[in-house]
């Protein structure tokens, strides 16, 4: 924890807003999810074996360079920064689309990049997830929230549950009490079990090692601050997911109201789904300010971004679950039913609200951080 | 087209007016004139009515120099209805005699105004309004009530719509006009409050003379008139960056911190998901002001006054009761006339009443979400039987 001198240190001035680039590379991922992630497509995965779909990946990652947005060039990335990865996340919100980026392309490559500064594994490793040729998770349960990362194992020997995309990586990282290794998915002692997740569209898995090998990549010290840079890095920018999800929830059950009529009339023409729809636009645009705050602060290295993402994690957990439930709701019948999409938004949202600590968890970091302290 | 006149001519002229009107020995209201003069006073307005053609958004640069200076401001809370309403609306609709005879003193201050819309069967309906004007050689003659109506009381000027053809239907036959409330018809009760205080007025308005040189806009097209009147009165928010902590949350945070003994868990959890919330909206204004100096407006600005009102009327019910015993207690009933509006002074128990109104006045939530919905989310109106039919035949 850095020092504070006053309660309430007020902040550099964010930007708030898109820039021409990132409105570029957001119709590029747009273009490419419309392509290959439409509803019809996800649902039909989630029912397959194998939910990730490698050529939308390959297309996310080498065609589009998003799995680099965070790495430097000279380590084989984009160079880009949060800013630019939370526009991607946008958009895979808004598409529910089953890719692995929020956990290797930010969270395990934030990881890493905090370990990458003279060379070594963990830079090697990190050009491999920038061109997506290979994919990466921290072995940590997919509620761990950034201020209290303390699930690490004694040793490369025992259980982890409920990491997300553990099924589909190539290299897990692992923290444990003698440092961070990276332990390869097939390495001998090493299992993975999917689970049955409430989110179809982001596979859980508990790994189980016994007495397994890894390359050690950090420290225990070095270790348990890289984790907690990853962990930060996948809260702020869940935050860009959780509106994305928002933005098609409002969008479609606009269209759908507009269109569905009873009683002789559009039903989105009755006040009483109007102010609800309205209320929730409100939230959608105040979601918006607090992602980018939080995608802005991260990209800056602000020292506000632990706030920043507290902030936005404590409010845009509650607007997507909000806009999903409402979108179930205002579909009325349709939207209870396996074909329509509104269940994968409501699943994703619902699990995305507890993904790296839950709201309520990060109201208490908030507490932490500007000194309103519970009795 | 004048020259362009960018951040730089701007701090220039800025330097000019200090040299020449030092703030420390001159009168106050000499530099308000000669700062309106010098095109300072609102830059995005024209040459020779107190602006430069500047782009709006340079503004806060010229109020940050003076501010700077200590030079004296023309106190937009006690003057807000004339510059946020009334002002727009006569550049908008106004002659050339009115802005130059209007626009001036308006900003300095030495005239205060205040708004005559609302009445007692016309609220949220503002258009079904029943105030008649009948025109009588170069004068309209004015009678009917109306209500709400704050700065009554020290205002010079109204701007005052009225119904001018009660054959046809409600929002056609609306004229706008600029009232003097120094003219005998017109009478001005106090109105008390859920505070105790008398901020707001009625106004009973009998045979007032209104000059047909005092009409905005042509006969009949009051309320297009009016729909830029409420739409600056929606859109005040934007100019100017709010602090963190700056609005209600600031004073129970404080307290929150100062006095350990009042904390118990249930208020703590309420007050942290407010002070997110607080934060989100602080953060969403200052989203909305970028977007508006990068010259996208968005249509953010209807939502905010939302946001506020409902957040102002939490914060500060959480605040009483956090008080506990003290917050049995109240400052003062005694009935007042406030100079300014005050949304956040005196005590808790004062900011809890008061707040009550950030929900109603300016429009209701209610109205505004009707707007959001169907004027952002395009949704479709309700259907409604009172569009084809003449006002004097409207159920009342």
């Amino acid at each position: 924890m850095t020092a504070r001198t006053e309660p309430q240190p007020q902040p550099a001035t964010p930007d708030l807003l898109y820039s021409q680039d990132e409105e570029d590379l957001r119709s590029a991922v747009r273009a490419l999810l419309a392509d290959r992630a439409a509803a019809p497509t996800v649902i039909a995965a989630t029912e397959a074996d194998t939910p990730y779909d490698p050529r939308l990946w390959e297309a996310l990652a080498t065609g589009i360079g998003a799995a680099g947005l965070l790495v430097p060039e000279k380590l084989g990335g984009q160079g880009a920064s949060h800013r630019e990865a939370a526009v991607v996340l946008e958009e895979l919100g808004r598409s529910v689309a089953p890719a692995p980026y929020l956990t290797s392309s930010v969270v395990a490559t934030e990881t890493l990049l905090a370990l990458a500064g003279d060379g070594g594994p963990a830079a090697a490793l990190l050009g491999e997830l920038a061109s997506g040729a290979r994919t990466a998770v921290l072995a940590v349960p997919f509620a761990t929230p950034p201020a209290d990362p303390a699930a690490a194992l004694a040793t490369l020997d025992g259980t982890v549950r409920g990491i997300a995309d553990a099924a589909v990586a190539d290299v897990l990282l692992v923290p444990t009490a003698e440092g961070l290794y990276a332990v390869e998915a097939t390495a001998p002692g090493a299992a993975v079990e999917p689970l049955v997740p409430l989110d179809l569209t982001r596979p859980l898995a508990t790994l189980t090692l016994s007495v397994a090998t890894g390359t050690l990549l950090a420290a225990p010290e070095a270790s348990a601050t890289a984790v907690e840079r990853g962990l930060l890095a996948g809260a702020g920018l869940l935050a860009s997911e959780q509106l994305g999800i928002a933005e098609w929830c409002l969008t479609e059950t606009v269209r759908y109201t507009r269109e569905r009529h009873q009683f002789n009339r559009p039903v989105g023409s009755f006040q009483a789904l109007k102010h609800r729809m309205a209320q929730l636009w409100l939230e959608v645009v105040s979601a918006r300010a607090a992602a980018r705050n939080a995608a802005d602060a991260l990209a800056t290295g602000s020292p506000d971004a632990p706030l920043a993402v507290a902030v936005a994690q404590a409010y845009c957990s509650g607007v997507a679950v909000h806009a999903a439930e409402e979108c179930v709701q205002l579909h009325g019948g349709i939207g209870m039913t396996w074909e329509h999409p509104a269940h994968l938004y409501l699943k994703r949202a619902k699990a995305d609200s507890i993904a790296y600590g839950s709201a309520g968890t990060h109201r208490e970091a908030v507490a932490e951080l500007v000194e309103l302290p519970a009795p | 087209m004048s020259p362009a006149v960018d951040a730089a001519e701007l701090r220039r002229r800025t330097r000019d007016l200090l040299a020449a009107h030092p703030p420390a020995t001159t009168d106050r209201t000499d530099f308000l004139k000669a700062r309106f003069d010098a095109g300072l006073a609102w830059v995005h307005y024209p040459e020779g009515l107190g602006g430069l053609d500047a782009p709006r958004s340079l503004q806060q640069a010229v109020d940050a120099e003076l501010a700077a200076a200590d030079a004296p401001d023309n106190d937009p809370r006690r003057i807000g209805i004339g510059l946020g309403m009334a002002a727009p609306t006569i550049l908008g609709f106004g002659t050339d005699e009115q802005k130059r005879r209007f626009l001036r003193p308006l900003w300095v201050g030495e005239e205060v105004w205040c708004q005559l819309f609302s009445e007692p069967g016309a609220g949220s309906d503002l258009a079904a309004l029943a105030t008649r004007a009948v025109r009588d050689g170069d004068d309209w003659v004015v009678d009917g009530q109306k209500v709400w109506t704050s700065s009554a009381h020290a205002a010079r000027w109204a701007i005052l719509i009225a119904r001018t053809d009660p054959d046809l239907p409600k929002h056609r036959g609306i004229s706008y006009f600029i009232c003097d409330v120094t003219d005998p018809g017109v009478d001005v009760r106090p109105l008390r409050q859920i505070t105790g205080e008398a901020e707001f007025n009625e106004v009973f308005l009998s045979g007032v003379r209104i000059p047909d040189s005092h009409r905005l806009g042509p006969v009949g097209e009051g309320w297009k008139v009016a729909q830029t009147t409420l739409m600056n009165e929606r859109v005040s928010i934007g100019g100017s960056r709010i602090p963190r902590e700056g609005g209600m949350i600031g004073p129970v945070s404080r307290t929150w911190r100062e006095r350990p003994e009042l904390r118990t868990h249930d208020t703590h959890q309420r007050l942290l998901t407010l002070w997110v919330e607080a934060e989100v909206a602080r953060l969403t204004g200052e989203r909305l002001r970028q977007q508006l100096v990068a010259g996208q407006p968005g249509p953010e600005g209807s939502g905010m006054k939302l946001a506020f009102a409902r957040l102002n009327q939490q914060i500060s019910g959480l605040e009483v009761e956090l008080l506990g015993d003290e917050g049995l207690l109240y400052g003062d009933w005694t009935m007042v006339r406030p100079e300014l509006v005050d949304f956040t002074g005196r005590d808790a128990g004062y900011r809890y009443l008061r707040s009550k109104g950030n929900s109603i006045e300016g429009g209701t939530s209610e109205v505004l979400l009707n707007i959001v919905a169907e004027r952002v989310l395009g949704l479709p109106a309700e259907p409604r039987n009172d569009k084809d039919v003449a006002w004097k035949d409207l159920s009342r």
